[in-house]
């Protein structure tokens, strides 16, 4: 009987995530490992990344997975995410009440808070919140599921495992981010309220009148759309860590952690991009 | 229910033990290596419908290699690997026709790989919602419910798998893949870790699924308890080929000092 070598064709996608024969070309050999590794990983990524577009087209849609995962990612953020809102927004108006003071301009305090936490830090500082609660949950979910074998355990029962435990799963935080973002921003807003009347006394309705009122389209618009980029790059990041995790409960936690590392960057790296972007379509 | 120390035989001795010659699975000089190590050197194996092929070895022998070729968990390097008839590698155009041939196989992991985050009643309708063609609600109560009395655990139903103990487990992981009716079975180590009593219950259960659904089995045991239970044939994997086949009998009394160290 003659040897044949199989011709990797479609069938090869329909593999489990297990082989991941990496070949490297032959011009790229004598680039340090460290390098190596890190375009190998980028590839993995990308082609992670271009497989959620192409499965969430694919039926079957796991709605109900959806708002479980929305409930878990989001609902549960609610408490953390509403706190540190609470605390940035009393902490930076504490901190900037004594020099506006002295420039006779603390009537601008609201507007300047509201236009700071808006803008960027409460998206920023809550997509950072969310890429160590839920990146972290995600990759260790994962990452158990992978080394536990529940992963291949769906793949050969005939299930679409990408699509229920991935596609579910970058929804839920593409849409609860900038949700938890809205949310901090107003919680921020009060504890920037609580902190003003700490030394002073403004009437709720007025504050909010300045600080709503000093915002514009350029402010919201820009801020929020960077919102949804963090919360899929936090679901991606979380679900590639843990889906690729290695066998033990040591790649468990290393997938957690690489997580929680590599959304984070990922944030600050979108966010540095959107600024950018902002000030170039925006305001000019 | 049998004497405490009766061994319960497959139902035909033949060692090709098969309801006519129908191979449902056939490796041809298929090879698998991961990196420099070569796993699978020259793999020729047939499995025949309602054969029961235990596969003994060393640990590191590549057992579990060779299984997970069947279900693409491991794609082989080279030789052709057919399943039904149809070779898997290379035969198959469509995604859609290698999925409807995968789902006639069923596959028992070592630890179960129960979803942990789901109760036993949601794990095995799991399967059965992301079937091409879902069965109704009631069809599926009936489904699960059969599956479990069939394993002798239905008051587990609402448990988690956190709750369970070991063969619990392994029982309903079991009625989980049996829930599909797959043609052929694959069996991981499915006595691993457990006490002898519990890992004689299981080797009865699956000679009990073989013959009650009248499935094709391989099974990757170091149990030779196990292997003596349930196996029609047994086939020995040293250095990526099988070494040795026969009958139990046959090889416990073979004259080679390697084949008698496994059932001594």
């Amino acid at each position: 009987m003659k040897h044949k070598t199989p011709t990797k064709r479609k069938i090869h996608k329909t593999l489990s995530h297990r082989e991941e024969s990496e070949v490297i070309d032959e011009r790229y050999k004598n680039m340090p490992i460290l390098l190596q590794d890190f375009f190998i990983e980028l590839a993995q990524l990308s082609r992670f990344t271009v497989k959620f577009f192409l499965e969430i087209f694919k039926p079957p849609f796991e709605f109900r997975e959806i708002l479980n995962q929305a409930y878990k990612l989001g609902y549960q953020s609610l408490f953390l995410v509403g706190l540190s809102g609470f605390i940035i927004g009393l902490v930076m108006t504490l901190q900037v009440r004594p020099t506006m003071v002295d420039f006779g301009a603390e009537s601008l305090i609201p507007s300047m808070i509201s236009i700071s936490l808006i803008r960027e830090i409460g998206p920023v500082l809550t997509a950072l919140i969310c890429a160590g609660k839920v990146g972290s949950s995600i990759g260790a979910e994962l990452g158990s599921m992978k080394v536990t074998e529940q992963i291949d355990a769906m793949a050969v029962s005939g299930a679409n495992p990408y699509n229920y435990i991935v596609v579910t799963r970058v929804i839920s935080t593409t849409l609860m981010v900038p949700i938890l973002v809205f949310y901090a921003d107003a919680i921020g807003l009060f504890g920037s309220y609580v902190a003003l009347n700490i030394n002073s006394n403004i009437n709720i309705e007025l504050y909010f009148y300045q600080a709503l009122g000093a915002l514009q389209f350029s402010d919201v618009f820009p801020a929020t759309i960077k919102t949804f980029f963090f919360g899929f790059a936090i679901g991606v990041i979380g679900c590639f860590k843990g889906y690729n995790a290695s066998q033990g409960t040591v790649g468990v936690g290393t997938a957690a952690n690489s997580a929680v590392v590599l959304s984070s960057l990922t944030v600050f790296i979108i966010d540095m991009i959107a600024v950018q972007l902002t000030q170039i379509f925006v305001y000019n | 229910m049998t004497e405490p120390f009766a061994i319960r035989k497959p139902k035909s001795d033949d060692p090709q033990s098969s309801s006519g010659n129908e191979k449902v699975i056939e490796f041809i000089h298929v090879r698998k290596s991961f990196g420099n190590k070569q796993v699978l050197t020259d793999i020729n194996f047939e499995l025949h419908k309602q054969q029961n092929a235990v596969v003994l070895g060393k640990s590191g022998t590549g057992k579990s290699v060779f299984i997970q070729c069947i279900v693409g968990l491991a794609y082989p390097d080279a030789g052709v690997l057919k399943v039904f008839g149809t070779d898997i590698l290379d035969g198959v155009e469509d995604e859609e026709d290698l999925i409807k041939i995968r789902r006639k196989v069923g596959f028992l992991f070592q630890g179960g790989a129960l979803y942990d985050s789901m109760t036993v009643k949601e794990n095995l309708e799991f399967p059965l919602k992301r079937q091409l063609k879902v069965p109704s609600r009631g069809e599926i109560k009936d489904l699960v419910l059969e599956a479990l009395e069939s394993v002798g655990l239905v008051e587990a139903r609402n448990k988690m798998p956190a709750e369970l103990s070991g063969g619990m487990k392994k029982r309903i992981a079991l009625a989980r893949t049996l829930i599909l009716k797959p043609e052929i079975m694959l069996y991981d180590e499915p006595t691993t870790g457990l006490d002898p009593v519990t890992s004689r219950e299981i080797s009865e259960l699956i000679l009990e699924m073989q013959e009650k659904y009248h499935i094709s089995s391989i099974i990757i045991t170091h149990d030779i308890s196990c292997a003596k239970i349930t196996a029609n044939r047994i086939y020995l994997l040293k250095d990526g080929v099988f070494y040795a086949e026969g009958a139990f009998d046959e090889l416990e009394h073979s004259d080679d000092p390697w084949i008698r160290a496994f059932f001594e």
